[in-house]
């Protein structure tokens, strides 16, 4: 329990100077790191064919992440589906699926990493080791990048001091937040964690797979191959991005991806620093501290509640195991380094943080703990994706702000500007559009046996389904893995749920911010609502949690509720 | 200050788009990957291949890859839902609701408590339940010393002897902290076999 407390607050502890960093490299003030990257940034620059200095709208900033979106989808298919004619190839693997290259590749440009491929078995090197790592760098840096422009939207933009009411703002140029976010925050904290890895046992190779022969003549097999490969560059910023998509099948569970507690310490560290420290960026940013302190207090809260809930759930027995072994934990699906404790506080970071990766198979979870994950992933705010997770916080305040107004008979306004009719449509949308796409995604599967493909029976068959949709729209990756999920239709319909779950709740806030911005700002009286204050941190956290009860309780309850209510029935019987 | 903002076409985002793509594919994949995975590998060699094992001349296993031992004269893994394959890694994914998951433990608890001559209760949750990825290389200090009578019988060595051996490789939380108490099965098998060659 003690490793608990100690990797929570590191990460915290770490998370707090992380935030004050990122704060100053998207200030565009000078900055210390300056005179090291400064060189390179003008040359990615000159490549790309950007003038730095230039600003954009919000309406040139969001077709600037849409359609530098597009394109980087379709090389990543290409290059998908012509893997077994490109370099880099040791193991002979042969091309994917169309709809199989499809799902993957916007898997990973929805920063989603859903995997319905088996890690090293059908990717080859170029695809993961290039193509993959490529996109778990650049797509928390753009979600970041969004998340930036929003922050500055709320305050006015960066010229706010020139322009006129009702005149577009400028939001900061989508290019340089990009090529910011990946040269001087993700590339240096990857390096260091790969290292850290490759220290512990991560394998950190570009041979091929290693022949060894079993020790115990009499074993069913004489060999057996170690899967290596370029392994621990991957890992590493498939934590620290909130990707999620593994170089093994099974994830960090597996003992080469995650041999030893030092690394699994790493790897959850690695998981939940940049999301946290995105909370510490966005009070430097918008300049008020105790926004962040407010923030931070939501999101902990929540957090807290969830591990435990998660840890209690994993420390109780296995329903399947009652009579036929020693009272004991849940650990089906678990490693022994790690045991219920640590299993269940990843299960519940990377549910929380859109990472999606797991030390632990989710679908051998105990009911709570299956509960608990997917409710995670329904929020999307409490530390959430990079970027997007605090994208998402800014929406339930954005509502939350509505309702206090509402209740205080003030028009409901932040930081002097009117929330009014217009954001308030938007707002609605993006609060009806998750109900929508999972739930309906979900019926329309479980309807259809011949669409389902679920490895099992009952309440359970129908969480493994929600799970895949919510997995999906969450952008955050994790699976019940029993499920048979590639096949064109899990395939195809994952793709929508993945397009609809990334790019609206990024593009809706930024046009929302982006009017805002332009509007003429009122001062703050005696009567202005305080952000920063318990009544507003306590109505937050209701309105965050009424809002996901009333569209997903119904679903809960033919789910993980109605389960852990027919094994507490088996076992009475027993 | 709007000379400051730009406004650029269709064609021009779809250019730019395209710029940025190939430079940070290159940036990314190409120098991080290989910087990395270069330096790793020159600083760990051992770790980067997969630290492997050898008894003698013969690569015998990696030290974090589970192997099947049936012979009684072992200490054997946890089950694993996919044969100890290491390419086709992974768990059982059945959900503690699913009956062919308590079938499987009723067979399980049977035929350890014949092969170990115990009793249900007497069994380590962890040696009746396959682990996340199905190569798991430890099982429980208890779970070994479940094992140690029938390992003592076959080696004809004394019980303590065989305990004593289980008790040094027993590997406890990392530097005090993180994890949980745990036995690496090949490592002591390969201790058992150095002790006496069988």
């Amino acid at each position: 329990m003690l490793d608990i407390f100690i990797i929570c607050l590191l990460a915290l502890g770490l998370a707090w100077p992380l935030g004050h960093y990122m704060t100053g490299i998207f200030s565009g003030q000078r900055h210390f790191t300056d005179t090291l990257f400064n060189p390179v940034e003008r040359l990615i620059y000159k490549a790309i064919g950007v003038n730095p200095n230039l600003g954009m709208t919000w309406k040139s900033y969001g077709a600037a992440f849409l359609l530098s979106n597009l394109v980087l989808g379709i090389l990543a298919f290409l290059l998908l589906k012509f893997q077994h004619l490109l370099p880099m190839n040791p193991d002979g693997i042969g091309p994917l699926s169309w709809d199989l290259a499809l799902h993957t590749a916007v898997s990973f440009l929805t920063n989603t990493n859903q995997q319905h491929y088996s890690g090293q078995a059908q990717l080859s090197y170029l695809s993961q080791g290039f193509l993959i790592v490529t996109l778990q760098f650049v797509t928390p840096a753009m979600a970041l990048a969004v998340c930036v422009a929003i922050l500055r939207g709320m305050l006015g933009g960066r010229n706010k001091r020139s322009a006129a009411e009702g005149e577009a703002r400028d939001l900061g140029n989508y290019y340089v937040d990009l090529v910011r976010g990946v040269l001087r925050l993700l590339i240096p904290l990857a390096t260091i964690v790969a290292l850290l890895l490759s220290w512990q046992g991560v394998p950190s190779s570009f041979e091929g797979a290693q022949k060894v022969q079993t020790l115990d003549p009499a074993a069913p097999i004489a060999q057996q191959q170690v899967p290596i490969g370029p392994v621990a560059a991957m890992v590493s910023i498939k934590q620290l991005g909130t990707n999620g998509g593994g170089w093994y099948g099974p994830n960090s569970s597996n003992p080469l991806e995650n041999p030893t507690p030092v690394s699994n310490a790493i790897e959850t560290i690695a998981l939940v620093l940049v999301p946290m420290a995105v909370v510490f960026m966005a009070g430097g940013m918008l300049r008020r501290k105790s926004f962040s302190w407010m923030s931070l207090a939501a999101m902990g809260v929540l957090s807290v509640v969830f591990i435990a809930a998660t840890v209690y759930s994993e420390l109780q027995p296995n329903a399947a195991f009652a009579g036929q072994a020693m009272h004991g934990p849940n650990m089906e699906g678990k490693e022994v380094r790690f045991g219920p404790e640590l299993s269940a506080l990843w299960g519940t970071f990377t549910t929380q943080t859109s990472n999606g990766s797991v030390n632990a198979m989710h679908d051998s979870f105990n009911p709570i703990g299956g509960l608990m994950t997917r409710s995670g992933m329904l929020i999307s705010a409490i530390w959430g994706g990079i970027g997007c997770g605090f994208v998402n916080f800014i929406v339930y305040v954005w509502i939350a702000v509505f309702l206090s107004g509402l209740m205080i008979g003030r028009t409901p306004e932040i930081f002097g500007r009117k929330i009014e009719t217009r954001e308030i449509t938007l707002l609605g949308s993006l609060i009806v559009l998750p109900t929508l796409c999972v739930l309906v995604l979900t019926a329309i599967t479980v309807a259809i046996p011949a669409l389902t493909g679920n490895s099992n029976p009952g309440f359970h068959g129908i969480s493994q389904v929600f799970y895949e949709y919510t997995s999906a729209f969450a952008n955050n990756g994790s699976g019940f893995e029993g499920l048979g999920d590639n096949t064109p239709w899990w395939n195809v319909s994952c793709v929508i749920a993945l397009l609809l779950g990334r790019y609206l709740p990024l593009f809706i806030p930024l046009v929302i911010a982006g009017r805002m911005a332009a509007k003429r700002v009122s001062p703050v009286g005696n009567g202005s609502l305080k952000l920063e204050s318990p009544t507003f941190c306590i109505t937050l956290v209701a309105v965050i949690l009424i809002l996901n009860f009333l569209s997903f309780l119904p679903a809960a309850v033919m789910g993980p509720i109605g389960e852990a209510l027919e094994l507490a029935t088996i076992s009475v019987e027993q | 200050m709007n000379a400051t903002i730009q406004h650029p076409t269709f064609a021009q985002h779809m250019l730019t788009g395209l710029r940025a793509g190939l430079t940070l594919l290159v940036l990314c994949g190409g120098v991080y990957t290989g910087v990395v995975t270069s330096a790793g590998s020159t600083l760990f060699s051992h770790q980067a291949t997969g630290s492997l094992l050898n008894q003698g001349e013969r690569v015998i296993g990696s030290e974090w890859v589970a192997q099947p031992f049936v012979s009684d004269s072992y200490f054997h893994s946890r089950p694993s839902a996919v044969d100890y394959d290491p390419t086709a890694t992974g768990g059982s994914n059945l959900a503690p609701s699913n009956p062919e998951l308590r079938a499987r433990v009723i067979a399980q608890s049977a035929d350890i408590q014949r092969k170990e001559g115990v009793s249900a209760e007497q069994i380590p949750v962890d040696m009746l339940s396959t682990s996340g990825a199905g190569l798991d290389p430890h099982i429980s200090p208890e779970a070994a010393m479940l094992q140690a009578p029938r390992v003592a019988r076959a080696r004809q060595l004394p019980l303590e002897q065989v305990q004593n051996l289980v008790g040094q490789a027993i590997e406890g939380p990392q530097w005090g902290l993180f994890g949980q108490h745990r036995v690496n099965v090949l490592k002591l098998n390969l201790v058992l076999d150095k002790h006496q060659v069988f």
